[in-house]
């Protein structure tokens, strides 16, 4: 089973302010975003984000093959806790999904 | 009539490319607006009121945007001041102004747009349940907000249009939205709304909405049904996927944009190449809703010490997390027996580099590493208390065994002292809505003759 890296360009995630991250999925076709998006499910990437599904939100925006995914920031950016200030390394999370 | 802004790049301290800037200023312009920081490194530079860049390289590029100014005889705008937008950051930059205009030999009108919050303003506005919560946000009461070292609220198109009002040369603005000081000038000429507030979104990381976000500088020109732009570095290009693509970018909501007094709606939008490098966009909306401006504040959060192990041996490396788990809970009841402080009044972390330091519980890969850098973070109330348990930290972090009947290990300390005091640690502490009975409520504008002719602050 392929990674979602497998069929995409590339999974780019960055805070939305210091609440949000944002994650977009480029797809870089019109053959991938077809393939892709009815197969990338809500729930497999809360559960991965670990965040509830009732609070992710999805936009697919099919003139720019892209998907984005945003959602609480699973740990707020400067907290104690946060491991990755700048929120990028959650699209490297996201590539890895087996889709 | 149209309405021209130069963009030098995304954030002063960055850097741009010297030769397209110069291209902008021969192809003129009516105002050059830089954004001078955001919350993206973390929240320090609100918790202190300093800047994160170098003040020798945001005062060599500023050197170069006032002498662009002077050149063109157009205001030079910075918003978001010296990474966090506090007025301690305006002070700062409008010092290195002040420096700047007697080495230049400028005389100019500087206003400063102070966007910092007193506590008892805000916490009066509470009261009158004019502050909301976003979503999601942290509890919020008098105490809190007096503790904050730091509030700003965000100023929007009305209050960097007031300063223009003034005739300042040079605006140095706190706290804005990042689109603010692009789409102001162009708002009060009467441009298309919907598209000074898009274009301004799409302008304001510089030329990173083009084929080359190296080469810093962008050209914006709003009319009254859309707008244009263009990357002034000639290798570079816009083109309709770059452009559009920008909405995407740190922005939660590809379609919506809020801004204070309402928000934009791209759902419409239509972009087309007028060349291979430039792009026109019409279609953008704005709605107009209550005016209400974000609120951003930091808190202490404590201080912190932190100690760095290195695990090579293969044992240690396959039972990382076995260890560290048994480490902090070691740790943690020898601190609270021999030193005497609460559970609640310190905490230790024990992050593992090597396996799962980024994601930490959301990592899925599970693979071993050839080493283990075993990152431990103390924090405390004092920095002294947070240097103590370091200290008692340090033996077991070098020496503890996976369990007693084994020999001691002796881990690599990469460096001696083994243990570095950190320093203050803050937090945000505020993502709410702040309701204005009219934009400058909240904002305060000073203006300053400075310069070779007039008192150097």
């Amino acid at each position: 089973m392929p990674m979602l890296r497998d069929l995409v360009r590339k999974v780019a995630a960055k805070n939305a302010g210091p609440f949000q991250v944002t994650v977009d999925v480029f797809c870089g076709s019109a053959e991938a975003y077809t393939r892709v998006a009815p197969a990338l499910s809500d729930s497999a990437v809360a559960d991965l984000f670990g965040v509830e599904p009732q609070l992710l939100r999805r936009f697919d925006i099919p003139d720019l093959h892209v998907i984005k995914f945003s959602m609480p920031r699973p740990v707020v950016q400067g907290s104690r806790l946060d491991r990755d200030m700048h929120g990028a390394q959650f699209a490297s999370l996201l590539e890895e999904l087996v889709i | 009539m149209t309405t021209t802004v130069l963009v030098p790049s995304g954030v002063l301290g960055l850097g741009f490319s010297q030769a397209a800037l110069e291209r902008g200023i021969a192809q003129g312009c009516d105002v050059i607006a830089i954004d001078g920081g955001s919350t993206d490194s973390g929240p320090h530079s609100l918790g202190t009121g300093l800047s994160k860049y170098s003040r020798a390289v945001c005062k060599a590029e500023w050197c170069a945007l006032m002498q662009a100014r002077a050149k063109l005889g157009v205001p030079l705008i910075i918003g978001t001041a010296g990474t966090s937008g506090t007025d301690s950051t305006v002070d700062w930059m409008y010092e290195i102004t002040c420096e700047l205009a007697a080495e230049l030999a400028q005389t100019l009108r500087v206003a400063r747009l102070y966007s910092g919050q007193d506590a008892g303003f805000v916490i009066s506005k509470l009261a009158a349940g004019q502050v909301t919560p976003l979503s999601p946000a942290p509890e919020i009461d008098a105490e809190r907000l007096r503790a904050m070292t730091n509030i700003v609220a965000l100023a929007g198109a009305e209050q960097v249009q007031a300063a223009l009002e003034t005739g300042a040369d040079i605006i140095i603005a706190g706290r804005t939205t990042d689109t603010a000081i692009i789409a102001a000038l162009p708002l009060a000429r009467g441009e298309h709304p919907g598209a000074c507030w898009h274009g301004a979104k799409i302008a304001e990381c510089g030329a990173l909405c083009s084929t080359h976000p190296g080469t810093g500088v962008i050209r914006v020109t709003f009319d009254k049904t859309g707008f244009e732009v263009e990357p002034m570095a000639p290798e570079a290009a816009c083109t309709p996927h770059s452009v559009s693509a920008h909405m995407l970018y740190e922005n939660s909501d590809p379609f919506r944009l809020y801004e204070p007094g309402g928000y934009l709606d791209v759902r419409q939008a239509h972009y087309s190449a007028l060349d291979a490098r430039r792009v026109r966009v019409e279609g953008s909306e704005w709605v107009a809703g209550p005016y209400t401006v974000k609120l951003e504040g930091a808190r202490l959060a404590g201080y912190q010490t932190m100690l760095l192990a290195i695990l090579r041996e293969a044992h240690y490396i396959a039972n990382a997390q076995v260890w560290a788990g048994k480490l902090v809970s070691v740790l943690s009841a020898r601190v609270a027996e021999q030193i005497g402080l609460a559970i609640g009044d310190f905490s230790i972390e024990l992050r593992l580099i090597g396996v799962n330091a980024a994601m930490g519980a959301l990592e899925t890969r599970k693979s071993l590493p050839s080493e283990v850098g075993a990152l431990c973070l103390i924090t405390a109330g004092t920095q002294a208390m947070a240097d103590e348990i370091g200290r008692l930290a340090n033996p077991f972090l070098l020496h503890m065994p996976l369990t007693d009947d084994e020999p001691l290990p002796t881990f690599a300390f990469p460096y001696s002292p083994a243990q570095t005091s950190r320093g203050a640690v803050y937090e945000f502490a505020l993502n709410h809505l702040m309701a204005l009975d009219s934009p400058m409520e909240a904002f305060r504008l000073e203006l300053n003759e400075v310069g070779s002719r007039a008192d150097v602050a």
